[in-house]
């Protein structure tokens, strides 16, 4: 079983792990990319929002949004990067504007600065956006990216397309004609929503936002192609989607939820590793009459016996793939070390 | 302090926290609390989609219209509701209370929504805590218990409204916006209970969530919820051989070594819990209210009624 994850590492080029928060996705994500350099491969891990010290082993200060090496004891090499949304976005801006005023317009327009933080799905965006230019970048043979802690996971699956849907929004683009045009293209029903609408938040918003669409003007087509770019490399064979849950009840459903929506976007899961399992202790029968010390054995077989349960059907669901199992560590990871033993559970030794 | 008293301090409690921390678990504690003390509580769900029918043994998800979560052929004592409220749903409400109901439809379809949320960050969450400021002020329920969006979210969830002032000059969001202020910074009214679990990435969190709420939105912060805590056990140290002779029971090398380290285990991971809970005690000054571990990977109504005896046995305690 943990061959076969490590043969996806081994062999893929891009591993998406994808969960609900708090089920330990970002260790996930880095133990993997550590195997790959194990391997000899050339591996860079993109997180999102690590913990500050696992950041800090990583060699992250926070600020960093370009790969930077993890030294360590491998034939591989190892970058890792934390996201950075907003400076993701404006570098995107900036290369696909067709001048550096247009670039400009859009960095300084209201609308565009609230984006990073209000459209929803920018965060995915960006992720799928850093993957696509590390992925080109061809410095790499695996990418190993860490999702946004999404229910859904059609909102980074669609992020892409997300930003070229916004900015086709037809109300705006009517409110961007020229006067005359624009008397006759607009319906009596649209000059009364975009009033409620001014009414409602203000003048100076749609104000704003009309500001927004005319500086982004003539670069949704670069906007779509790329949206393209990213949708047929998370489609492509060489693309692991490996799904990461705890054993908890509400993390396995949302797994199951997120599982059915790959299914339907046509994509399978390669791999799911469970973290946090209670160990079991052996399955020497459990004595009875000794106190404490049978009570404290006897509770921990019980919780490890129906988290086993819990995910079983969700195994089902996934197989063939791949189950690893990862159980409860006695302590946080926040060092490379750590990292190695969450690895010896998920590759074996 | 009195179950009742602490229940009624303030109408409204936002339960947040970290995801996997058991946000939804403590809101369902707080409200079947409140029911075991007489007293009628209405649990908010703001992301349209969460476990929280499963804790009262349901297996239905929560809808816009309240539902009656208690179980059936309650003893007389209080009850919990339940409902969802998500920013579609509260737009729409919105819009047709304002006299809009003809172009509620098209905004919702139109995509305008996305534009003018992204131009007005928060104008969702405003609209869902103003919907929260209107129950409250029709005195829904007893007292209101709402499960926050996790946190990180949490803090722009919250300090959405204050945002928005700045940006929103005029207009009706406005005056919504300073009603969730005046809301939010009411000890009388409202109260946030963090949520975090004993272990070192989830206190680091819950830390720094309570110094932004305290210093960015003035909130009142109640009590720190910490589940997962283990009970205490004693005899854990002992040797499983000499207690086996002791009580005239025979073991394998096997089982004697499960105990062992069954035992080690359990004592590594107390030991561990218990420096989280002083690093809590040390950086926050908020009294604790520590749920057990349940050795159970989900909360029913069995669990529940658990939680609540313990939650209710420790405000009882509080000063």
């Amino acid at each position: 079983m943990s061959e076969n994850l490590s043969r996806i590492v081994g062999e893929r080029s891009v591993v998406v792990c994808c969960g609900s928060g708090g089920v330990g996705k970002t260790t996930t994500a880095a133990t993997l990319a550590v195997e790959a350099a194990r391997q000899g491969r050339r591996a860079c891990v993109v997180t999102i929002d690590p913990a500050k010290r696992l950041a800090d082993a990583l060699g992250l200060d926070g600020l960093s949004n370009t790969p930077g090496r993890v030294a360590g004891d491998w034939p591989g090499e190892l970058d890792a990067l934390m996201l950075d949304t907003k400076s993701t976005f404006d570098a995107l801006v900036t290369r696909y504007a067709a001048s550096p005023e247009q670039a400009e317009g859009i960095l300084a327009n209201r609308v565009y600065r609230n984006m990073s933080g209000a459209l929803s799905g920018t965060q995915e965006y960006m992720a799928m956006e850093k993957l696509h230019e590390l992925a080109t970048s061809g410095a790499y043979d695996l990418i190993v990216i860490d999702t946004p802690p999404t229910r859904n996971a059609l909102d980074f699956l669609d992020a892409p397309r997300r930003l070229t849907r916004f900015l086709d929004n037809r109300v705006f683009k009517l409110l961007m004609m020229p006067t005359r045009a624009y008397m006759k293209a607009v319906s009596l029903a649209t000059q009364t929503f975009l009033r409620t609408i001014s009414k409602v938040v203000g003048g100076e918003v749609v104000a704003d936002a009309v500001a927004f669409f005319h500086a982004f003007e003539g670069m949704e087509q670069g906007f779509r192609e790329r949206a393209d770019d990213v949708s047929r490399l998370l489609q492509a064979s060489s693309t692991a989607f490996v799904l990461v849950t705890s054993p908890r009840r509400d993390a396995v459903e949302e797994a199951e939820f997120f599982a059915d929506q790959l299914q339907e976007a046509g994509i399978d899961v390669d791999a799911l590793v469970v973290n946090r399992l209670h160990p079991s202790f052996g399955n020497a029968e459990a004595p009875e009459g000794l106190g404490d010390l049978g009570r404290n054995l006897r509770d921990f077989r019980s919780i490890a016996e129906r988290e086993e349960q819990h995910f079983q059907d969700l195994a089902s669901r996934i197989a063939p793939a791949p189950v690893a199992r990862v159980p409860f560590l006695v302590g946080d990871v926040h060092d490379l070390e750590g990292l190695g033993l969450v690895g010896r559970h998920l590759f074996g030794d | 302090m009195d179950v009742s008293q602490f229940c009624s301090a303030t109408r409204l409690f936002i339960v947040a926290g970290k995801g996997g921390v058991g946000k939804t678990t403590v809101t369902a504690t707080i409200a079947q609390m409140a029911a075991d003390a007489a007293l009628t509580a209405l649990i908010i769900e703001v992301e349209g989609k969460s476990g929280i029918g499963n804790v009262f043994g349901r297996r239905d998800q929560l809808t816009y219209e309240e539902v009656d979560l208690s179980a059936a052929g309650g003893s007389g004592r209080g009850r919990v509701r339940g409902r969802t409220l998500t920013p579609d749903d509260a737009l729409l409400e919105y819009l047709v209370e304002h006299g809009m109901k003809r172009v509620s439809k098209r905004l919702a379809s139109s995509g305008a929504l996305d534009v003018v949320s992204t131009a007005v960050p928060g104008i969702k969450d405003i609209l869902v805590l103003g919907k929260v400021k209107a129950l409250e002020r029709a005195n829904a329920a007893d007292l209101l218990v709402l499960d926050a969006p996790a946190a990180g979210h949490a803090v722009t969830f919250l300090t959405s409204a204050k945002g928005l002032l700045d940006a929103a000059r005029v207009g009706p969001i406005r005056t919504q916006a300073q009603d969730v202020v005046d809301l939010l910074a009411d000890p009388d009214r409202c109260q946030v209970v963090l949520v975090t679990l004993p272990e070192e990435t989830p206190v680091n969190e819950v830390i720094e969530t309570a110094y932004k709420l305290e210093d960015q939105v003035g909130i009142k912060l109640g009590p720190l919820v910490i589940n997962g805590v283990y009970p205490p056990l004693d005899g854990l140290d002992a040797d499983p051989i000499d207690v086996a002779r002791q009580a005239g029971v025979t073991l394998s090398a096997d089982q004697a070594r499960s105990l062992r380290d069954a035992a080690a285990f359990r004592s590594h991971r107390q030991e561990l819990q218990a420096e989280q809970l002083r690093r809590l005690d040390e950086a926050l000054p908020l009294p604790q209210i520590r749920l057990p571990f349940l050795f159970t990977p989900e909360v029913g109504p069995a669990e529940l009624s658990v939680l609540a005896e313990a939650m209710a046995e420790q405000v009882a305690r509080l000063p």
